[in-house]
């Protein structure tokens, strides 16, 4: 095991290895003892808390629930974002000063902007301007500000995915004699697109993660919203409820994000592409948090 | 024009954006270094734990961090941080969550960085009888900071935006007075504008000066 940092192990190397590995472990269950003894304290650990997560009265109730609605907001969000973002994107190759120009302004402008920010407008501007109902109008907030932001990521996704094809792709295809559009259509995104799957993917779970702002600000039913009714009922079990929580999270963008990784390998070996992808990190603002960044956050 | 303004302490709420910020860039750093010491290491013990706590926290949302800082650590389990003022404790709870969940992904971009240098490199260096310390210090970590300066400068615009979740649990920052200014100014467009020039002040000009930098400083390969 050679690696840039260090050389293959000695016995002296190796006997050190160990005594670090024994300081570690003794830091880290100090660590654990401390969070199990505060826990207990406050009787956090008692079965009762625990014990609706177990049964499934909690998921049928409240956790289902609420994922459902965490699951539909970021589905409609990628799927109202993905052509928009598409359209920015190729916007933004457009040999003309007067479509380019403008289209990577609005593109840098909502990724400029906070998602939080984007979700606040989008209240106010759905109560004074139109006639939604203020139960779906969190809904409605959520997935515009998700669109907005992610439809200026995604744009970045498309034009990365595009420039990242060998040129003799459109050069061979210019020569054919295929007009600008027609390059576009038939030779570059359907190559694109594959390229740019895994970043679209990894985007998802940015958009999952983003959902859980519009949850704690806006009052909209998710996921992470069904805690505080939760932990009321269940005799206030806040730990367990958030942990639940987020465990529930961590699956589903665990799942995603493998889901990735397993597709850019096997794209990269698949014989239809040009065996170019572009990872999510080479985006700028990809992978960010919601509010949030790449290697990106 | 904007004479809604007056009676708002805007700048003093963009000031508390400003130094959750700062704060939080400076703790995820030192945090996000120490991860990414423990996932290059050779201690398969710490790279384990490195790695769970990289995978876990990336996954979670950051809204559930910082509300559970406060529902779970202030309010159930008591924890502090030494101070009795409500508005410090909230303050100090989000600087801490912003930190738990930046680490992570500094450390990942640290950790592209030292991928970044081929293993030549290295193997060159000890091949001219260079010690570890001179190996790390002389050759593989300068290449590896200047590579980077580009991923590091996305995770702090990244953060700055994501400064506005604290407003979750009540932290009086940008986000939280654009709220309570909607609610009470009939002004939804000018409000909203003032917010987003704001916001673009802070991430704009940093992602481009550090992504000049980054370009000048970056090895090329």
């Amino acid at each position: 095991m050679t690696s840039v940092l260090y050389d293959a192990q000695g016995p002296r190397a190796k006997r050190r290895n160990l005594l670090y590995s024994a300081l570690f472990l003794v830091a880290f269950a100090a660590v654990l003892w401390w969070v199990f003894t505060s826990l207990d304290d406050k009787d956090q650990l008692a079965w009762e808390k625990w014990k609706p997560f177990v049964h499934g009265e909690a998921w049928s109730t409240y956790l289902w629930p609420g994922l459902k609605n965490t699951l539909k907001a970021a589905a409609l969000s990628m799927v109202i974002a993905l052509p928009l973002g598409a359209v920015f994107g190729i916007a933004r190759l457009s040999d003309h000063v007067w479509i380019r120009v403008p289209a990577a302004s609005v593109v840098e402008f909502f990724r400029a902007i906070p998602v939080l920010v984007l979700m606040i407008f989008a209240v106010a501007a759905y109560s004074s301007y139109t006639d939604i109902s203020s139960d779906d109008r969190p809904f409605y907030a959520v997935v515009t500000g998700l669109v907005l932001y992610n439809s200026s990521v995604l744009a970045e996704i498309v034009r990365a995915g595009i420039l990242s094809l060998p040129k003799g792709q459109s050069e061979a295809a210019m020569a054919v004699g295929l007009r600008k559009n027609q390059v576009m259509r038939f030779i570059l995104l359907p190559q694109a697109v594959t390229a740019m799957l895994p970043a679209i993917v990894s985007q998802l779970v940015v958009i999952v993660k983003d959902t859980a702002i519009g949850g704690a600000v806006l009052t909209f039913p998710e996921l992470l919203a069904s805690v505080g009714p939760m932990s009321a009922y269940y005799g206030a079990n806040t730990i367990a409820s958030f942990t639940v929580v987020a465990l529930v999270f961590i699956a589903l963008n665990f799942g995603l994000t493998s889901f990735a990784s397993w597709l850019e390998g096997r794209l990269r070996r698949g014989k239809k592409s040009t065996g170019a992808t572009v990872p999510p990190a080479a985006v700028a603002g990809t992978e960010a948090a919601g509010a949030g960044g790449g290697v990106t956050v | 024009m904007f004479d809604f303004l007056q009676g708002y302490d805007l700048l003093g709420a963009f000031w508390v954006t400003v130094k959750l910020t700062v704060l939080s860039a400076v703790g995820s750093l030192i945090w996000g270094t120490m991860l990414a010491a423990m996932r290059v290491g050779p201690v398969p013990l710490m790279r384990g734990f490195g790695t769970a706590y990289v995978n876990t926290v990336r996954n979670i949302p950051l809204t559930v961090i910082i509300l559970f800082t406060s529902l779970g650590l202030n309010q159930t389990l008591n924890v502090t941080l030494g101070s009795d003022n409500f508005d410090t404790i909230n303050f100090r709870l989000a600087v801490v969550g912003l930190i738990a969940y930046t680490s992570a992904f500094v450390c990942e971009a640290l950790r592209s960085g030292i991928n970044t240098v081929p293993v030549g490199q290295a193997e060159a260096a000890r091949a001219i009888g260079l010690n570890f310390t001179q190996v790390l210090t002389l050759i593989v970590l300068p290449q590896a900071f200047r590579s980077v300066v580009g991923p590091l400068t996305n995770v702090l615009i990244a953060l700055t935006k994501n400064t506005t979740v604290a407003a979750a649990i009540g932290v009086a920052e940008a986000a939280t007075l654009m709220k309570s200014m909607i609610e009470n100014e009939a002004q939804l467009g000018a409000v909203s504008a003032v917010f987003a020039f704001g916001f673009i002040c802070l991430t704009l000009p940093t992602g481009l000066l550090l992504g000049w930098v980054g370009k000048k400083v970056a090895v090329k390969r």
